[in-house]
C-alpha cells in the first residue's frame, strides 16, 4: 500500500519534473481522492477529507506565507475522476501565493473538477497560479468553478496556464467580488490544438469604491479546436476601474468568438475592454520572415510571446 | 560589385502605377540613400526588393548576387542575407527583447543578445527580458529592431524612414550602427523624405512619381533634392526641368 503510494508521487511529480523541496517550501500533493504527502509551515493549515470521487480541502492561510506553497492535482491512470472541493480563506494581514500544477499525463477519459470558494479578508492578498500539464491526446475534462470574495485593501491574481498538450475540454468560470481599495486579476493563457474545446467565463463585480479589476484571455488555436471567451466586468462603486483583454489567434480551423461584457453602474466609474481575434498580425509575421524565419517558425514564436 | 539590380521593375497597386521602369544598382558596402517626396514610392521599392505580400507582383527582375529572387519568398530572400527595417517597427506581446534579437541571429546565444543592445546604446540588464511591446518608446522600438539586425549580420539592410519617430539620441546611435554595419561588410539603403539622413548616405537615387529622376554621390542627390525637388508644385509628376 505505502509502496504504491510512493510509486504514484514519484510518477506525479516526475510529470511536472518537480522533486525535492526545501524544508521551507510547503507543499501538498493529491492523486484522484488521496491525498498523498502534505508538508506544512508556519501560518499555514490544511485539512483534507476523502470522499468517492475527491477530496474537500480547507485551506487557512493564517500570516504572511513567505514561499510560494505548491499543490500537485493529478491522477496517473488514464481513466477517472478527481473533484477537488477548496474553501480558502486568507485572513487579515495574511498574504500567499500557491502554485498548483494539474498533472493528467496518460489521460484517456478523466474529470478534473474543482469548486473552490476563496475569501481573501481586509489587507490579505493571495496569488494562484494553476499550471495543467497534459498529454498529447486530451481526454481531460476541466471544469474549474471558483467564486473569490476580496474584502477592502485585499488582492487577488489567479493565472490559468494550459500550453503544453491537448486541452481536451476546459470550461473556466471565475466570478469575483471586489471590495473597497481592493484588486482582481484573472489570466489564462491557453493554447487549444485537434478537437479541444475551451470556454472561459470569468466575472468581477466591482462593488468597492477604488476597487480594480482585469481580466486577460489570450487564447491560440489551431487545428479543428474551438474556443468562446465570456469575461465581464461590472462596476458598481465610484472609482472602480475595470479592463478585459481578450487576445484569440486563430490557424487551420479552429474557430474562436469573444464576448467581452462591461457594465458600468456608477457615474464615476471607468471599464474599457479590447478584443483582438484573428490569425497572426501580417507585420508581425512579415518581420520575422524579414529576419529568416520560415512561416512556420515565425508563427510559433508569436503564439509563444502570447502566451507568455 | 554591384550586390542587388533591379532592371525595368514596375509596380502597379489598383490599377496606378506605383514604380515605373526602376533600373538601378546597388554596390556593396556602401550607405545608399532612396529619397523622394512623400508618395514618390519609396517605401513601395523597398518592399517590393523585400518581397512583402501585396508587392510581389511586379515586372521586371531583381537580381541579388547574380540570381533572380523574384520568385523568392520573403523569408527565402532573408536567408540569402536581405532584410528590412520597418518604419513603424511591429511590436509583439510577450516576446521578449532576448529571443526578438536572437530570432535572425545564426548563433542563438545570450552573449550575442547582449552585445547588440550595447551596441545600439540600451542597458542589456534592463532591456534584455522587457517584451517587445508597446510599453518600448519608438526610439527603444527602433534601437531594438536595429539590434536584431546587428545580429543577423545581413548582407544587405534596407531601412525605411530611419528617422521617423525617433529622437535626437537614438537617432546618433541608429547611425552609428548602420556605420558599423557598413564597417562589417553590410550594404545598407535607407529610404527617406529627409535631406538630413540623405546626408549620411555615400550615394542616393531620388525617386519621384515611381521614377528616378536623379542619381550618383549622395552630396548631388542632396542639392538636387533640395534645390529642385522640394521646391517643385508637379507632386508626383517629375518635373522635366
Amino acid at each position: 500500500m505505502q509502496e504504491n503510494k510512493e510509486k504514484l508521487l514519484y510518477e506525479l511529480l516526475s510529470s511536472i519534473n518537480q522533486h525535492k523541496l526545501p524544508p521551507d517550501v510547503a507543499h501538498i500533493e493529491i492523486h484522484g481522492n488521496e491525498v498523498l504527502n502534505a508538508h506544512l509551515v508556519k501560518g499555514l493549515e490544511v485539512e483534507a477529507k476523502s470522499f468517492e470521487d475527491g477530496v474537500d480541502v480547507k485551506i487557512k492561510v493564517r500570516e504572511v506565507i513567505k514561499n510560494p506553497v505548491r499543490f500537485c492535482f493529478g491522477m496517473i491512470p488514464p481513466n477517472g475522476i478527481q473533484k477537488i472541493i477548496i474553501n480558502t480563506t486568507v485572513e487579515k494581514d495574511a498574504s500567499a501565493s500557491f502554485i498548483a500544477s494539474c498533472t493528467f499525463p496518460n489521460a484517456k477519459n478523466i474529470q478534473h473538477l474543482m469548486d473552490a470558494f476563496i475569501t481573501i479578508e481586509e489587507n490579505a492578498s493571495l496569488s494562484y497560479f494553476e499550471r495543467h500539464v497534459h498529454g498529447p491526446d486530451g481526454g481531460v475534462t476541466i471544469v474549474p468553478n471558483t467564486k473569490v470574495l476580496v474584502k477592502e485593501n485585499g488582492r487577488f491574481s489567479t493565472e490559468f496556464e494550459l500550453i503544453k498538450g491537448a486541452a481536451g475540454v476546459i470550461e473556466i468560470k471565475y466570478e469575483a467580488e471586489i471590495g473597497i481599495n481592493a484588486t482582481t486579476n484573472m489570466k489564462a493563457r491557453i493554447f487549444g490544438r485537434m478537437n479541444d474545446s475551451i470556454h472561459i467565463k470569468e466575472k468581477a463585480h466591482l462593488i468597492g469604491e477604488n476597487s480594480t479589476g482585469v481580466l486577460t484571455s489570450h487564447i491560440a488555436l489551431k487545428d479543428n479546436a474551438v474556443a468562446i471567451v465570456e469575461n465581464e466586468i461590472i462596476a458598481d462603486a465610484a472609482f472602480s476601474r475595470g479592463h478585459v483583454d481578450c487576445k484569440e489567434i486563430v490557424q487551420g480551423n479552429a474557430k474562436a468568438r469573444a464576448i467581452p461584457i462591461v457594465e458600468v453602474n456608477n457615474p464615476k466609474a471607468h471599464v474599457t475592454h479590447e478584443a483582438a481575434i484573428g490569425s497572426v498580425d501580417s507585420k508581425q509575421l512579415e518581420t520575422l520572415l524579414s529576419r529568416g524565419l520560415t512561416e512556420d517558425e515565425a508563427t510559433e514564436l508569436i503564439i509563444q510571446g502570447l502566451l507568455k | 560589385m554591384k550586390i542587388l539590380q533591379l532592371n525595368n521593375v514596375s509596380l502597379l497597386k489598383e490599377s496606378k502605377s506605383i514604380l515605373k521602369g526602376i533600373t538601378i544598382e546597388i554596390w556593396n558596402g556602401y550607405i545608399h540613400a532612396i529619397v523622394g517626396p512623400n508618395g514618390a514610392g519609396k517605401s513601395t521599392l523597398a518592399n517590393t526588393i523585400m518581397g512583402l505580400s501585396g508587392y510581389r507582383d511586379s515586372s521586371g527582375d531583381i537580381i541579388f548576387d547574380g540570381k533572380s529572387i523574384k520568385d523568392l519568398s520573403i523569408d527565402e530572400r532573408a536567408r540569402l542575407g536581405i532584410t528590412l527595417v520597418f518604419q513603424e517597427p511591429a511590436r509583439f506581446e510577450g516576446l521578449t527583447v532576448k529571443d526578438f534579437i536572437l530570432s535572425g541571429s545564426k548563433i542563438k546565444s545570450k552573449d550575442i543578445a547582449i552585445e547588440a543592445l550595447a551596441r545600439v546604446g540600451l542597458d542589456p540588464i534592463k532591456y534584455i527580458n522587457r517584451a517587445v511591446d508597446k510599453t518600448l518608446s519608438g526610439g527603444e522600438r527602433k534601437r531594438i529592431e536595429l539590434a536584431s539586425v546587428y545580429a543577423m549580420k545581413p548582407r544587405l539592410l534596407l531601412m525605411d524612414e530611419p528617422d521617423s519617430g525617433v529622437d535626437i539620441d537614438s537617432l546618433k546611435y541608429i547611425f552609428d550602427i548602420l556605420q558599423e554595419l557598413k564597417s562589417q561588410g553590410s550594404t545598407v539603403v535607407l529610404v527617406t523624405h529627409s535631406p538630413e539622413v540623405l546626408k549620411k548616405a555615400d550615394h542616393a537615387f531620388l525617386i519621384c512619381g515611381g521614377e528616378i529622376v536623379c542619381k550618383g554621390d549622395a552630396q548631388k542627390v542632396f542639392e538636387y533634392f533640395v534645390n529642385k525637388c522640394s521646391p517643385c508644385k508637379h507632386i508626383g509628376k517629375p518635373s522635366k526641368d
